[in-house]
């Protein structure tokens, strides 16, 4: 699977799409984790997720978990609602710490620039 | 009605009994000690018991009462309704109200305009007791454990913790979904993901699952329902569901109200939903698996609160009552109810036997064939162990009898006022059945007086400088062969001089005659004596002492009293063991045969000739320095002839005097079945029944006490 990125400056920020389950699950480790070895500044933009299970949730725990292991600072951006749903199930957002946006209306998420 | 249920609702009312009888003597203690849970529980647990059963036989009337006392004790045992003197007078009035009404439908009778007013009175307090907050209160269900999966109690906040196996992902089942099935049963207030078994990066497995979850639900589901939205993972998965704080509290209660048919821990705890059937299984399992592995089995208590499926204190809660269940069967075990009459029948045989074995060992003797008189004296000690047993069957102790003056003494201090505490010694001394039964009246009547004329006032005793608190002993013991019982209270004590004075009005003792002290104490069981300067309505009428005398002489007994001035009084009441069979010593006297209760004799010893000579001039003789009066029974029973050459004294003790019994021949221990005197010889003094001997022949039992009264009369009258 591969994981667009961008680089804003010393910021590497990745766009994973679609869905982050049992299916996909085994791609995505060594993408992301390859993605931590790249930069020192990291932000994951959830926008396009359109499905995430125990497995994505995992994953995303996994880097954050290297990342601060590794001093390095991951952030998780633009979470799309199916992710929102899941972190709010799973009382996640204060572990990830950082700012989540809810949704204005189903289906859209508004994002700040 | 079908034979079986009315022996069973023989059975329940005897049990109500005993049960209110246990609820009145919680309720007394609560009334020193009202923190006592222990007690609340147990008067609880009696109310709750009986509405149980009174349902069981149709007895609504029973049902609609206890139950609203029910609800107010359930209050109180939650802590939601302090208790305090007047609720507890409240709960003692409603524990006498059940008890009238198993007294009418025992005595299958209606309930009268009276009762039902009172129970409608009482009925109105509690209410009142349970006042505003009643309607907060939840609705009370049939049965306990419906109140759990009912779901009035809203708010109830489960702990769930949940470790998803490894393989859950990859066999196709998302924990998210489970978690978010489980949203369904009620408000997830709170969920914690656990990431502590996640791998590191290399390690992990991407399709594993590492989760785990500590879940706070906020649902009305009973724990078998939340288990049920694990079904299919159960295997995959570790699930500890913990009940909410309240609801340890609710099984705690429910495992005190469970029926007694449960009495292992597991079936306890599994029947008031604090386990699931599921987890005791597993639990044992892992007993078991432990058990094969190492000696010393870890108790399933220990088990389950390690594997965090049930708080400690319900363990400890299901331990007690465990407990509480193998005591209640281990003494149901050893008690069987019998009906009294069926011991009394059995007592008749037993003396039957007596005097049947005594028969037979005289025609053995007669016969001089040593062979049966071997044989017959065998059957003679089989036959005195018997009776001895049989004897036993019929012996209570008298603390039952004792504890029900607790209530009068409260109830009489209430109405006197007067602060009086009651104290109980030598509770287990045992006595017969049938004289327990009898006591009851006597003793009530003495401890009523003790308190009403004996007790003073507060203000008279702080003034004294006595403690306030008056004190009222109640205290058994046994002494020779006879059964002691005083009442003794810290009181003025009697006015001597004033009873004298009053006798001598009554003309009762003449004016001039000198008593000792004992003896004009001992004048207030005469006839019409009171000395009360108010009549209260308690006692006081003269009408009291005496027949309190004439109860305990029907009994064989004797009652005296001894008083202090300024310290107390104390009533003694010298009541016989037992009103059927004793150990009697065998005398002779011209060709007739007495005897005289074994216990009471102290030695025999025999009648010297100088002392023999001097019969005439006195009647004591001087034995070993001391002197003794005697009564010669070949006088005393106008026996003609005259008497042996060689005559015996029978040294006799009774209520601490000594006396001599001068008789022609010691013929030897004996066991006596007493035979009632017909009622043409209740006026002939000195005798107390009849013995039926193995010839057949009569022989007449001595009532010592006369005798030893009259010999000291003889003796007051010749000094």
């Amino acid at each position: 699977m591969e994981i667009r990125s961008e680089r804003h400056e010393a910021c590497l920020r990745l766009y994973p799409s679609g869905e982050m389950t049992i299916y996909s699950a085994a791609e995505l480790k060594p993408a992301l984790l390859h993605a931590l070895g790249q930069s020192d500044e990291i932000e994951i933009d959830l926008g396009d997720i359109s499905e995430i299970d125990t497995s994505g949730v995992q994953l995303l725990m996994l880097m954050k978990r290297e990342a601060a292991v590794a001093g390095k600072a991951l952030k998780l951006a633009g979470h799309s609602p199916a992710v929102l749903e899941v972190f709010e199930l799973l009382g996640l957002g204060n572990w990830f710490g950082d700012p989540q946006l809810l949704p204005a209306d189903a289906g859209k998420t508004r994002r700040v620039a | 009605m079908s034979l079986d249920l009315s022996e069973a609702l023989q059975t329940f009312y005897a049990e109500s009994r005993g049960l209110l009888q246990e609820m009145e003597e919680s309720l007394l203690r609560l009334e020193s000690a009202p923190a006592d849970t222990e007690s609340i529980n147990a008067v609880f647990r009696a109310a709750h018991t009986i509405k149980g059963s009174s349902g069981l036989f149709g007895l609504d009337d029973i049902v609609a009462f206890t139950h609203k006392a029910e609800n107010v004790l359930d209050r109180v045992r939650n802590n939601e309704l302090p208790l305090n003197e007047e609720l507890i007078g409240l709960l003692l009035g409603c524990r006498d109200h059940i008890e009238r009404l198993v007294d009418i439908a025992s005595d299958n009778a209606e309930m009268d305009s009276d009762t039902r007013v009172q129970g409608e009175a009482l009925a109105a307090r509690l209410s009142q007791c349970m006042g505003e907050s009643a309607a907060t209160l939840p609705v009370e269900t049939g049965s306990p454990l419906e109140s759990v999966g009912g779901g009035q109690m809203a708010g109830d906040v489960w702990h769930i913790s949940l470790r998803f196996g490894q393989d859950v992902l990859k066999d196709g089942m998302d924990p998210l979904s489970f978690i978010r099935y489980l949203a369904t049963l009620g408000e997830i207030r709170h969920l914690t993901t656990l990431t502590d078994a996640l791998p590191d990066a290399a390690g992990m497995d991407p399709e594993c699952c590492y989760l785990g979850f500590e879940i706070s639900l906020n649902s009305d589901a009973d724990k078998a329902r939340i288990e049920s939205v694990f079904e299919f993972v159960r295997d995959d998965c570790q699930l500890r569901i913990l009940a909410p704080g309240s609801r340890a509290a609710d099984f705690i209660n429910l495992i005190t109200a469970l029926p007694e048919d449960k009495s292992r821990l597991g079936e306890m705890l599994v029947a008031c939903g604090a386990v699931t059937q599921r987890e005791l299984d597993e639990s044992l399992a892992a007993q078991e698996c432990e058990s094969a592995r190492q000696k010393n089995v870890q108790p399933l208590g220990e088990i389950l609160v390690k594997r965090q499926i049930v708080q400690p204190e319900l363990v400890d809660a299901a331990l007690i009552k465990q407990k509480e269940v193998r005591l209640r069967q281990s003494q149901e075990a050893r008690y069987i109810r019998v009906h009294a009459d069926k011991l009394d029948e059995l007592i008749n045989l037993v003396g039957e036997l007596v005097i049947a074995s005594a028969g037979a060992g005289l025609l053995a003797q007669r016969q001089g064939d040593g062979a049966m008189q071997e044989a017959t004296a065998l059957m003679s000690r089989l036959v005195d162990e018997i009776r001895d047993g049989a004897l036993r069957l019929r012996m209570v102790p008298i603390g039952e009898t004792f504890s029900r003056f607790q209530r009068v003494v409260r109830d009489v201090s209430k109405e006197l006022g007067k602060d009086i505490e009651l104290v109980i010694t030598g509770a287990e001394t045992e006595l017969d059945k049938s004289v327990v039964e009898k006591i009851g009246d006597p003793l009530t009547h003495l401890v009523r007086n003790s308190m009403d004329h004996g007790i003073e006032s507060a203000e008279v005793r702080a003034a004294s400088g006595k403690p306030v608190k008056g004190k009222l002993r109640l205290n058994a013991y046994h002494d020779s062969g006879s059964i002691v019982i005083e009442v003794g209270d810290d009181g003025g004590g009697l006015n001597k001089d004033r009873i004298l004075k009053k006798a001598i009005e009554r003309g009762i003792v003449g004016p001039n005659q000198n008593l000792s002290d004992r003896e004009i104490y001992n004048l207030i069981f005469e006839a019409g004596f009171s000395t009360a300067d108010q009549v209260s309505n308690l006692s006081g009428r003269g009408v009291g002492m005496d027949v309190v005398r004439r109860n305990i002489e029907a009994l064989r007994g004797m009652v005296e009293l001894d008083s202090t001035p300024g310290e107390g009084t104390t009533v003694r009441i010298r009541l016989p063991l037992t009103l059927a069979i004793i150990d009697g010593f065998l005398v002779g006297v011209g060709d007739a045969a007495y005897v005289v209760p074994l216990e009471m004799v102290l030695e025999c010893v025999e009648l010297s000739d100088a002392d023999r000579q001097a019969l005439t001039q006195r009647a004591y003789i001087n034995l070993r320095g001391e002197v003794l009066p005697f009564v010669r029974l070949h006088d005393h029973f106008e026996v003609a002839g005259k008497g042996s050459r060689r005559e015996n004294i029978v040294v006799v003790q009774y209520g601490g005097r000594k006396a001599g019994l001068v008789v022609d021949r010691l013929m030897g221990e004996f066991q006596t079945v007493i035979k009632p005197l017909g009622k043409m010889f209740s006026r002939v003094k000195g005798i107390s029944g009849s013995t039926i001997l193995g010839t057949g022949e009569v022989a007449l039992i001595l009532d010592v006490q006369a005798l030893i009264q009259q010999a000291a009369e003889r003796e007051r009258a010749a000094a």
